[in-house]
C-alpha cells in the first residue's frame, strides 16, 4: 500500500510547529500504524532527515503510551482501538493521512507527536488510591464483593490513561479519565472509606491542571480505546455533590 | 570472590520466619535518614518504592516512561498464583513450592522458592485491600482458574488484564506516597550507570530523556527493578522500550549475571507475518484451559482447518502428555510446537504455526461463556490477524517472552555489589530454567511488597554507611562523565545504517542460535558474528540529532549497544551449559527417543558470570544447588 502522510513537526515545547508531508511506500496491509511510522522514520533517516518523535511501547493496546490524532480522531478511525492496534488495512490504498499529537492545554507538546500527560499522574496522586499500607490486609475473601459490582469496577478500571478522552474533547476535559478512576474504587466495598474525599481531591486537582469542564458531548466515550462509559461521569458528579454536602475532601 | 547465597539455616518451612525474627531493624525515627533509589516502576519497582516509603524511608524512583503506570508488567494477561486453596482442591504452600521447583526443571534455589510460595497468599490479600478488581463468583468470593504445569486451580485474575490491574494497584499506592512527599518520582529519566563507592552501591547516573541532561544521584542503597531482556531477540512479546541497559551497566560495575542463557519461549503467541513487524503479541496461556492444540497429521496439508476431519488431526500435547494435555508447562508446549513445525506440519504463512482450537469448548459451554472468559483476547487476535477465532482456530507459535536469567542475588535479593538490590524479572529469580504461568506477577510483588522492605532494613542496620566524602563525589562525577562520553560518541559516529537494522540482525541471529534449540557449532558461530556486527555498529551506526534533547534514536542506540554485549554473554553461557534444561534444547544432550536430557551430575548449579573488562574474558562462578526437599527427578508430565 502507499500513503501520503502529513505529520506535525515541532522541535520543542516552545517552538512553532507545522505539518510536513511525506510519502510512505511499500506498506504492508498487516502493518500496524506504529510499524508504518517506524518504516517512515527509517526512510527519513536514509534521506538525512530527523525521524518523527512519537511514543508507543507495549504495542498491544494496554500501556496507554501511544497517542496520535489520526485524521482528526484520537487513535484513528477504528472503534475501541489504540494507535498501536490500528492496522493499515483500515485505510484506503493511496490515502492521505494526517497525524497530529494529542492536543490539549493540559498536555503540552514536548516534540513532534510527544506530549506531556503527567497531569494525569498528579490527579491520581491526590486521591486515586485506597490508603492501606502493606501488611494490614485481612484475608482476600473476608470482604465479599458481589460479582456485578466487581464487573462494574473492572469496567472503569480498564482505563489505560492514554488521554484520548481529553484530546478529543473540545473543552479539553479529563472527566472521563477522572470518573473512571473514581468509579473503579467507588464500586468496591474496599473503596467506600475514602469515596467522597477521593472524588473531591481528584476533581480539585483536575481543575488546577487546567482541564476543561464537561458539556456532555460524549466525544470521549466515542474515542476511548477501552470504550469506557460516560455513565461514570454521572456517578462522579453525584459523588462530588454528596461529598461537598458532607464536607469531605479536607486534608 | 565466592558466592554466598546467605540462606538462613533450619527447616525450609521456618527459614523466612526465622530471618524476619532475627533480622536487624532500623528504628522508625531513623528510617527517614536513609535514602533509597528505586529504578523502574513495574510490579516489583512500584510495590517496593511504595512499601519502603510507607516504612518511612526516603525514596527516589526513576523510570524512563512518561508515567510510572506504563511498565510492561501492565501487559501480563492471565493471572497470579497463590496457594490459598480456596477451591478445596488440595492446594498448599508446599504444593506451589513443589510445582515451581519442578516446573523450573530443578535449577532454582529451594529456599527462595519456598518463601515465594509462602508469601503468595499475603499478596492476594494486600491486592484485594488495594482495590484490585479480581474476578468474583456470584457469592462474592474470589474466582480461580488453572494454568499450565499444575493440577490445581490457584490462579487469581482480572479478566485478561491481570497485570494491568495489579500494576495499577501498585501505581495507585505509589502515587499515594508521591502525593505525601515520601517518594520523589523522576519520569523520563533513564538510568545509565550505577555508582560504586568503597565497594558499595551509593548512587546512579541518569539521562533526562527530554533535555538530554546527565546527572548523578546519591543514595544509601540502590534497587534495580527494570525487568527482563527478551528484546535481545528483537521480536519478542516485550514492549519496545523494555531493555537490558540498567542491569547490564550494573553488571559491568561488579554485579554478577546469573544464568543469562535462561530465557522463556512462550508457547501461545500470534505468529510473525512480515518483515516490517515490530513485535510479537502474546495470547494468554489461560486460553489453553479451553483451547485444544493441534496440527494436521500429514505434512504439507494445505486444507482449511474446518475441512480437516477429526481423524486427520494430531492433538499432539494430549497424545504425548495425557495427564497434563494442553496444560503441559510452557517449555514443553513450546518445544513440541517447534518439533511439529520442523516436521513440516506447521500451519499458516511460512508454516510456523499450530492451531489453538475452541470449537469443542464453544460446543460444550456455549459462546457466551467463552466470550466472558476470553473475550478481550479473542478481540485482540481478530484485530491483529483479521480472522475470527470463534469460527476459525487461532494460529499460535512460540515467542521469546520472559528471562529467568538476570543479575545474581542472594536470599536478601542483594547482588554481588553490597547495597545494590535487584528485584522482579531483573534478578535471576526463583524460576530456574523455566517459569510456570502466573508466577511472574507473584514474584514481582513478593519481592517488592514483602521481601525487599525487610531485607533492606537488615542491610542498613548491619552496615556502616558514612556520608560520601571527596572520593564519593569524584566517583559520582566521573560516572556521569563516562555516560556523557557514551552519548557523545554515539551521535558522532554518523554512519550509514539505522539502529533498528542492527537490532533486527542481532535478534534473528540470537533466535536461530540461542533460542529453543542450541548446539556448540551454532553458538560458536554466533559469538563470532555478534563480535563482527558489534564492530560494524560502532563505526557505521546512524544516530541523527544531538545528545542534548529528546532523541529517541539515541536512546535506542545506547540500548542496542548493550544488547550486543549481553548477547555474547548469553551465547557463552549457553555454550558452557552442555545439558538440555527448561525450554532449552541442547541438541547434544538428548535421550534416545529425542527428549531433553538434563545433566544433574555436571550442571546442577547457578552459573554466575563476573565481568572482567571484556565480555569474552568473563569469569564463571558456580553456586551449587542442593535439593533437600524436592528430590531431583526427571520431569514427567506424561
Amino acid at each position: 500500500m502507499e500513503f501520503t502522510i502529513r505529520v506535525w513537526r515541532q522541535a520543542g515545547p516552545g517552538s512553532k510547529g507545522e505539518l510536513k508531508v511525506y510519502r510512505a511506500n511499500n506498506v504492508s496491509a498487516d502493518s500496524s500504524f506504529i510499524e508504518m511510522m517506524t518504516e517512515l522514520n527509517i526512510h527519513l533517516l536514509e534521506m538525512g532527515d530527523e525521524p518523527v518523535a512519537f511514543e508507543a511501547d507495549c504495542l498491544e493496546g494496554i500501556c496507554g503510551t501511544c497517542s496520535m490524532m489520526i485524521d482528526g480522531v484520537a487513535h484513528g478511525p477504528e472503534k475501541g482501538t489504540t494507535t498501536c492496534q490500528l492496522f493499515m488495512r483500515s485505510f484506503k490504498d493511496g490515502a492521505t493521512i494526517t497525524v497530529e499529537p494529542f492536543r490539549a492545554g493540559a498536555f503540552p507538546v514536548l516534540k513532534d507527536l510527544v506530549v506531556d500527560r503527567s497531569a494525569f499522574d498528579r490527579i491520581v496522586q491526590q486521591g486515586g488510591f485506597i490508603s492501606v499500607n502493606t501488611g494490614n490486609a485481612p484475608d482476600g475473601n473476608a470482604v465479599l464483593v458481589p460479582k456485578d459490582q466487581a464487573e462494574t469496577s473492572m469496567d472503569a478500571a480498564e482505563c489505560i490513561g492514554c488521554g484520548a478522552c481529553v484530546a478529543s474533547c473540545k473543552n479539553g476535559s479529563a472527566m472521563l479519565f477522572v470518573s473512571a478512576k473514581a468509579a473503579h474504587f467507588a464500586n468496591l466495598p474496599q473503596g467506600q472509606a475514602e469515596r467522597y474525599r477521593r472524588t473531591i481531591l481528584m476533581v480539585e486537582q483536575m481543575d488546577k491542571e487546567g482541564f476543561g469542564a464537561c458539556t456532555n458531548q460524549y466525544e470521549c466515550e466515542a474515542v476511548c480505546p477501552k470504550e469506557i462509559s460516560v455513565n461514570f461521569i454521572g456517578q462522579l458528579n453525584r459523588d462530588y455533590m454528596v461529598g461537598k454536602l458532607k464536607g469531605a475532601g479536607g486534608k | 570472590m565466592t558466592l554466598d547465597a546467605r540462606i538462613p539455616p533450619g527447616d525450609i518451612k521456618d527459614k523466612w520466619t526465622r530471618f524476619q525474627s532475627e533480622m536487624k531493624l532500623v528504628n522508625p525515627a531513623n528510617k527517614r535518614k536513609y535514602s533509597v533509589i528505586v529504578v523502574g516502576a513495574g510490579l516489583a519497582g512500584a510495590s517496593a518504592a511504595a512499601t519502603l516509603a510507607e516504612l518511612g524511608y526516603h525514596v527516589e524512583c526513576f523510570v524512563f516512561h512518561d508515567s510510572p503506570r506504563r511498565a510492561h508488567s501492565i501487559a501480563a494477561q492471565g493471572g497470579i498464583n497463590a496457594a490459598k486453596n480456596y477451591q478445596n482442591d488440595g492446594d498448599s504452600v508446599w504444593r506451589l513450592f513443589y510445582d515451581t521447583v519442578k516446573g523450573g526443571d530443578f535449577r532454582a534455589r529451594e529456599a527462595n522458592v519456598y518463601r515465594l510460595a509462602e508469601i503468595s497468599t499475603s499478596i492476594i490479600d494486600h491486592c484485594v485491600a488495594l482495590g484490585v478488581p479480581f474476578a468474583r463468583e456470584y457469592g462474592g468470593t474470589l474466582a480461580n482458574r488453572s494454568f499450565g504445569g499444575v493440577q490445581v486451580s490457584r490462579t487469581f485474575y482480572a479478566r485478561g488484564q491481570t497485570g494491568q490491574q495489579l500494576l495499577l494497584g501498585a501505581y495507585a499506592t505509589l502515587s499515594r506516597q508521591i502525593g505525601l512527599g515520601q517518594v520523589r518520582m523522576h519520569t523520563r529519566s533513564e538510568m545509565t550507570d550505577v555508582v560504586v563507592v568503597d565497594g558499595r552501591a551509593r548512587g546512579i547516573v541518569t539521562r533526562n530523556l527530554v533535555t538530554g541532561e546527565i546527572s548523578s544521584h546519591r543514595a544509601d542503597a540502590v534497587v534495580i527493578a527494570t525487568g527482563g531482556y527478551s528484546n535481545v531477540f528483537f521480536l519478542s512479546t516485550n514492549a519496545k522500550g523494555s531493555n537490558t541497559s540498567a542491569i547490564w551497566r550494573a553488571h559491568k560495575r561488579g554485579a554478577y549475571f546469573g544464568n543469562p542463557c535462561y530465557t522463556q519461549i512462550h508457547p501461545t503467541c500470534i505468529p510473525a507475518v512480515g518483515e516490517q513487524q515490530a513485535k510479537l503479541t502474546l495470547m494468554s496461556e489461560s486460553l489453553r484451559n479451553d483451547g485444544r492444540i493441534w496440527v494436521p497429521k500429514s505434512k504439507g496439508d494445505k486444507r482449511a482447518a474446518s475441512s480437516i476431519p477429526e481423524s486427520e488431526r494430531d492433538y499432539y500435547l494430549e497424545r504425548k502428555y495425557p495427564s497434563f494435555g494442553n496444560l503441559a508447562p510452557r517449555d514443553i508446549a513450546s518445544r513440541s510446537a517447534k518439533e511439529v513445525c520442523d516436521d513440516g506440519r506447521g500451519v499458516g504463512p511460512g508454516e510456523r504455526g499450530v492451531y489453538l482450537d475452541f470449537r469443542d469448548a464453544i460446543a460444550r459451554l456455549g459462546r457466551p461463556v467463552i466470550e466472558e472468559r476470553y473475550g478481550n483476547l479473542f478481540d485482540m487476535y481478530a484485530k491483529i490477524t483479521g480472522e475470527d477465532p470463534y469460527n476459525t482456530p487461532m494460529r499460535i507459535y512460540p515467542a521469546p517472552h520472559y528471562t529467568m536469567g538476570g543479575l545474581w542475588v542472594d536470599y536478601n535479593l542483594m547482588s554481588t555489589v553490597p547495597g545494590l538490590f535487584v528485584i522482579g524479572e531483573a534478578n535471576f529469580s526463583d524460576h530456574g530454567a523455566n517459569r510456570l504461568g502466573a508466577s511472574a506477577l507473584m514474584q514481582g510483588l513478593a519481592d517488592g511488597y514483602f521481601i525487599l522492605p525487610s531485607t533492606i532494613g537488615n542491610y542498613f542496620a548491619s552496615s556502616k554507611l558514612p556520608a560520601l566524602g571527596a572520593d564519593g563525589e569524584k566517583a559520582l562525577a566521573s560516572a556521569a562523565d563516562e555516560s556523557r562520553a557514551l552519548f557523545t560518541k554515539l551521535v558522532n559516529i554518523k554512519g550509514k545504517r539505522a539502529v533498528d537494522s542492527y537490532h533486527r540482525e542481532l535478534g534473528t541471529l540470537m533466535w536461530d542460535r540461542c533460542g529453543m534449540g542450541r548446539n556448540a557449532p551454532g553458538l560458536n558461530d554466533a559469538i563470532q558474528r555478534i563480535g563482527a556486527l558489534r564492530e560494524e555498529f560502532w563505526t557505521n551506526v546512524n544516530v541523527p540529532g544531538s545528545s542534548n534533547d529528546l532523541n529517541m534514536s539515541l536512546e535506542y542506540a545506547a540500548r542496542v549497544a548493550d544488547y550486543f554485549e549481553l548477547a555474547e554473554l548469553m551465547c557463552m553461557d549457553a555454550l558452557h551449559r552442555e545439558e538440555s534444561c527448561g525450554g532449552h534444547f541442547r541438541e547434544e544432550s538428548q535421550t534416545p527417543d529425542g527428549e531433553a536430557r538434563r545433566d544433574d551430575q555436571q550442571f546442577c548449579y547457578v552459573g554466575a558470570w563476573e565481568y572482567t573488562g571484556k565480555v569474552s574474558a568473563s569469569r564463571l562462578h558456580k553456586e551449587p544447588l542442593s535439593f533437600d526437599n524436592v528430590h531431583l527427578v526427571e520431569r514427567s508430565y506424561k
